[in-house]
């Protein structure tokens, strides 16, 4: 075991399985002798050389159509898209290509293509590299969406990803890359993609979570058991496909629950994990599902982002109406 | 009968290439010792106006420099260095006239500042401040674009817009060599070719896109010459030489003002530090030998030994401008610290035109944090 950051771990899964894998190829904007802008693809240019780890041209649409041509012809590429924010010059092959091509086809073409990405806020960056656009993601169908928060779930869920075959997006969180270490095998394993992760266990509340904000629902959750509350917390880890069984069997036993996400409320991801607790577990609730989100604004100018993001202080705010309602 | 036919020429497809590839020669007026190497092609240019052109480039290579120091303080937020690219910069925005429009990219503040923008407003930008992003009224730029190549359509449409309106003005926008590879570059240039818009569109190629080396972005040996693909005019000129890259704009400006349409400017240039103050190390991707070979053309020294042996310029006259440098950036500085502490619910009044009920309950929620 050593330890890892985040970004170490993923490294880890890229080295790991650019090895296992002959096929397997990584590019984008500056992951060649750069090793990328946040170096998560350190020493992979050096190890496997140009013809597996490469430089592209400075166009992300580009960086999308040639990951389906690539897969066309038997390759599984892992491209990175330098900030997600940067997504929206690509959406129409993630969206509108790669997400369709096994139902476009009837079945005789897949995509297994893994897209990373970093995302996020919380670092003060400049406009569109901090934004959480998840949501879009989780929209399209066609697509499997992950979200790691931790080194250790980082590194299996990014294997299952590249060994999928079905077009995966991987969002890293900018604020977790080197927020902390973590024990990690360094030999291989793989975290199934659409299954949840009970990352603390509770009997009073059950906080739904991903990304950034387990961190924010962890630290809220200990500072409420302090005052004699027991709070489950879920990491979710993909966001979809939802891990229903693991939502509800949690539901069921606190009967009561919300949800934490770091993206603007409107029409997100929380949303859709509270629509799917109502469809199915209306009866056990003692209280209304509540969420805390973000502001329905664009992503702040950075001066005020501290104030925009979510923390658990709102966690514990939004924990107490759910807990006494 | 057979022997009487001529034989079918061969099809040499690559022949067009090159004789594309010959006619894009680099554009050139001073040298690197700041001698004359092209009289034909010098601008008319007053005096008065060649000093100030050289009391600008120093200008912005102490506020570069100033800038920096105060990012690495903490002082200063996001900043993309410009050292090394005044000439290709600053030349290009003072063959402009007061009603052109700009659409930079986020290393074109200099450009911004020339053309009208409060340097107070530079800083606040820098930070992370809506305030910088409030352009003054009758200062005709807007605010440095984040996204690789998205101003190069928006440019083609300020264009239009101008066309239509009937003014005797122009778009020009700023791109990288590694804007040069996205579709939007492609798009932008082909729009305003074939709505004959009033555009100029320059592309600093400074050799790497953060790390990506100008041979990756590309098989064309020049980016001048994406330009036939648009069927509008291309040129590559000494992105260190003031005076080409004056001269380049000025006469594209007259032709997109006579109506003839766009123009695409390569300028070759440098960027001696990092791409962007947030961790870059240049040492990863460039040798020093290169450093030190673009260093050499600076377009500062060349310049200053131009002026000099014109009488025109000396030390008393650089220590000047750097004083005053300094004393406008502090006083910038001040006037930026003054700015009122950016609060999200400024960001909720400015979404819409009328608040929307979510944002109105959302309001109420950050009015009650935002006072704690």
């Amino acid at each position: 075991m050593a330890q890892m950051t985040m970004i170490q771990a993923i490294t880890d899964a890229l080295r790991t399985e650019l090895r296992n894998d002959p096929k397997t190829l990584v590019f984008g904007e500056d992951v060649g002798v750069n090793g990328g802008v946040f170096r998560a693809t350190e020493g992979l240019h050096k190890e496997f050389g140009e013809d597996r780890v490469f430089d592209t041209p400075l166009a992300e649409s580009g960086i999308g159509g040639l990951s389906i041509g690539l897969a066309l012809t038997g390759f599984r590429p892992i491209p990175e898209i330098q900030f997600f924010g940067f997504v929206f010059e690509v959406m129409d092959s993630i969206a509108g290509q790669m997400s369709r091509a096994r139902y476009r086809s009837g079945g005789r073409y897949n995509m297994p293509i893994t897209v990373r990405s970093p995302f996020g806020g919380g670092v003060h960056t400049p406009e569109l590299h901090s934004d959480s656009l998840e949501g879009l993601m989780a929209q399209t169908p066609g697509l499997k969406v992950v979200v790691p928060s931790t080194p250790y779930d980082a590194k299996g869920l990014l294997l299952s990803a590249i060994r999928d075959n079905d077009p995966v997006i991987f969002l890293e969180h900018l604020k977790l890359y080197r927020a902390f270490r973590q024990e990690v095998p360094e030999e291989e394993y793989t975290i199934p993609l659409g299954k949840a992760d009970v990352k603390r266990e509770g009997t009073d509340l059950s906080i739904i979570t991903y990304g950034a904000m387990v961190h924010e629902s962890l630290k809220a959750a200990e500072e409420l058991e302090k005052e004699g509350h027991s709070v489950e917390v879920i990491d979710l880890r993909t966001i979809s496909p939802l891990d229903i069984d693991t939502i509800i069997a949690s539901v069921e036993k606190t009967g009561r629950a919300m949800v934490v996400q770091e993206a603007q409320k409107q029409a997100g991801v929380a949303a859709n994990v509270v629509a799917e607790i109502n469809d199915r577990a209306i009866l056990s609730l003692e209280a209304p599902v509540l969420r805390v989100a973000a502001a329905d604004t664009v992503y702040p100018f950075s001066q005020a982002e501290s104030v925009w993001l979510p923390n658990y202080k709102d966690v514990i705010e939004t924990a107490k109406k759910v807990l006494t309602f | 009968m057979a022997s009487n036919t001529k034989k079918a020429q061969k099809f040499d497809a690559k022949k067009s290439l090159e004789t594309v590839e010959e006619q894009f020669q680099t554009l050139q007026i001073l040298n690197e010792e700041g001698e004359v190497v092209n009289e034909a092609a010098m601008p008319e240019l007053s005096d008065e106006q060649l000093q100030e052109l050289m009391r600008r480039m120093v200008y912005t290579r102490i506020l570069d420099q100033r800038s920096i120091s105060l990012n690495r303080q903490g002082r200063l937020g996001f900043y993309a260095p410009t050292a090394g690219q005044e000439a290709s910069q600053l030349a290009s925005q003072f063959a402009l006239e007061k009603e052109d429009f700009i659409l930079p990219g986020y290393r074109d503040v200099p450009q911004l500042i020339w053309h009208g923008l409060p340097l107070y407003q530079a800083f606040l930008f820098s930070r992370g401040h809506f305030q910088g992003n409030q352009i003054p009224e009758g200062v005709n730029v807007i605010s440095p674009q984040i996204i690789i190549g998205a101003q190069y359509v928006q440019a083609a449409g300020v264009a239009l817009g101008m066309k239509k309106n009937g003014s005797k003005s122009v778009a020009i926008t700023y791109t990288g060599d590694g804007g040069a590879s996205q579709g939007d570059f492609y798009e932008g240039i082909n729009f305003a070719g074939a709505f004959k818009a009033p555009a100029i569109f320059i592309v600093q190629n400074n050799r790497f896109a953060i790390s990506t080396p100008v041979e990756k972005q590309s098989a064309a040996k020049t980016v001048a010459q994406k330009a036939v693909a648009a069927g509008i005019p291309g040129i590559q000129v000494d992105g260190m030489d003031p005076l080409a890259v004056y001269a380049a704009v000025r006469e594209a400006r007259e032709r997109a003002v006579n109506g003839e349409g766009p123009t695409l400017i390569e300028t070759l240039t440098y960027r001696y530090g990092p791409h962007t103050m947030a961790g870059d190390d240049p040492t990863r991707y460039r040798t020093s030998e290169l450093d030190n070979e673009w260093e050499k053309k600076d377009p500062l020294v060349r310049f200053r030994k131009f002026l000099e042996n014109k009488g025109l310029w000396n030390e008393e006259k650089e220590n000047e401008v750097i004083e005053k440098a300094k004393e406008e950036i502090k006083e910038a500085i001040k006037k930026a610290d003054a700015a009122p502490k950016q609060k999200v619910t400024d960001l909720m009044s400015i979404m819409f035109e009328e608040m929307p009920q979510n944002l109105k309950e959302q309001y109420e929620i950050y009015k009650a944090k935002e006072s704690k």
